[in-house]
């Protein structure tokens, strides 16, 4: 049966799958990084660069809406 | 001022937006699936911060035409303003873009500069925005120096869509999608990574249109000062 099956299946460019597959597995990634959880680390340090970016725009924001105020409060007593 | 009463510019939820959307992209931009190709190995995560600083530079030169088109056709300087404070956060993220790419076209073709048209039209797309800025600089009167910048903004963009995408496709790139170069396969249609991609170049974007929107409005300021 199973004899039977395979000389059925011979056509199959299974070999070529096989191969493939392997190779996909092969390419080296950061795998090992992951694994330990090191990833989180750099992922931290992201975090806090955006987090201490975004505080500083808003700032910047906030002072321009403050001027723009300021401006406009003149403008009404002039 | 009255200008700012409601204005979006003085709106918060597009600017929580971005950061969120930024948050987002630095999380799955190192978390996230993506596909196992050999030379590109983890760099291929820089689609995510690489390929964006691009896309945000397209918007924000689409904004400087559109900006250019509307002075032209109404007068008002603070088109003008928009128009030049859209093309230099433009500049910033075209030279962040140039330089992230020679770091990873150092590490996955060979070298940071290579004889490619996608790289020699983009250098040629900025230079011609680098003479927006020094037109700029050579004209006195206000209201010709926004007429003509508006006009030439209007020509650079042009040819920045000729230089960077119809060019490049044209003849042979290392690009994805340029020249014989298979695009949008593995690498791009990845389901993983069109799913961190398209929200991170709506977050970069949204950034680059904050900080615009931000000079805008300190030139806006500055010139009641000097009225």
């Amino acid at each position: 049966m199973i004899k039977h099956l395979a000389h059925r299946l011979r056509f199959l460019p299974l070999p070529f799958l096989l191969a493939s597959e392997a190779f996909a597995q092969e390419v080296e990634m950061a795998d090992t990084m992951r694994a330990e959880g090191k990833i989180y680390v750099v992922i931290v340090v992201a975090f806090i660069v955006l987090a201490i970016l975004a505080g500083f725009i808003v700032r910047t924001d906030r002072k321009v809406s403050k001027l723009e105020k300021e401006i406009s409060a003149n403008k009404g007593k002039a | 001022m009255e200008v700012w009463k409601n204005h979006p510019a003085r709106q918060s939820w597009w600017k929580i937006l971005a950061v969120a959307l930024l948050f987002y992209t630095f999380y799955m931009g190192f978390m996230g699936e993506v596909p196992r190709m050999p030379i590109l190995n983890e760099t291929i995560r820089n689609l995510y911060f690489h390929v964006t600083m691009w896309m945000a530079m397209l918007v924000l030169m689409i904004v400087n035409a559109v900006y250019g088109i509307l002075y032209l056709s109404r007068e008002d300087s603070y088109l003008d303003m928009v128009a030049e404070e859209s093309a230099t956060t433009a500049m910033v993220f075209g030279a962040a873009g140039l330089i992230t790419g020679m770091v990873w076209a150092n590490y996955t073709w060979g070298a940071p500069w290579v004889n490619d048209p996608q790289l020699n039209g983009t250098a040629a797309s900025l230079l011609i925005y680098a003479a927006y800025f020094i037109l700029r600089n050579a004209v006195q009167d206000d209201r010709k120096r926004a007429r003509l910048a508006a006009v030439y903004g209007i020509f650079a963009f042009v040819m920045m869509i000729v230089f960077i995408m119809v060019l490049p496709k044209m003849s042979d790139s290392l690009h994805p999608g340029k020249g014989g170069n298979p695009g949008f396969n593995k690498y791009d249609l990845d389901a993983n990574m069109r799913a961190v991609f398209y929200p991170a170049v709506i977050g970069w974007t949204l950034l680059g249109v904050w900080i615009t929107s931000l000079r805008v409005r300190i030139k806006k300021i500055a010139s009641h000062y000097h009225d």
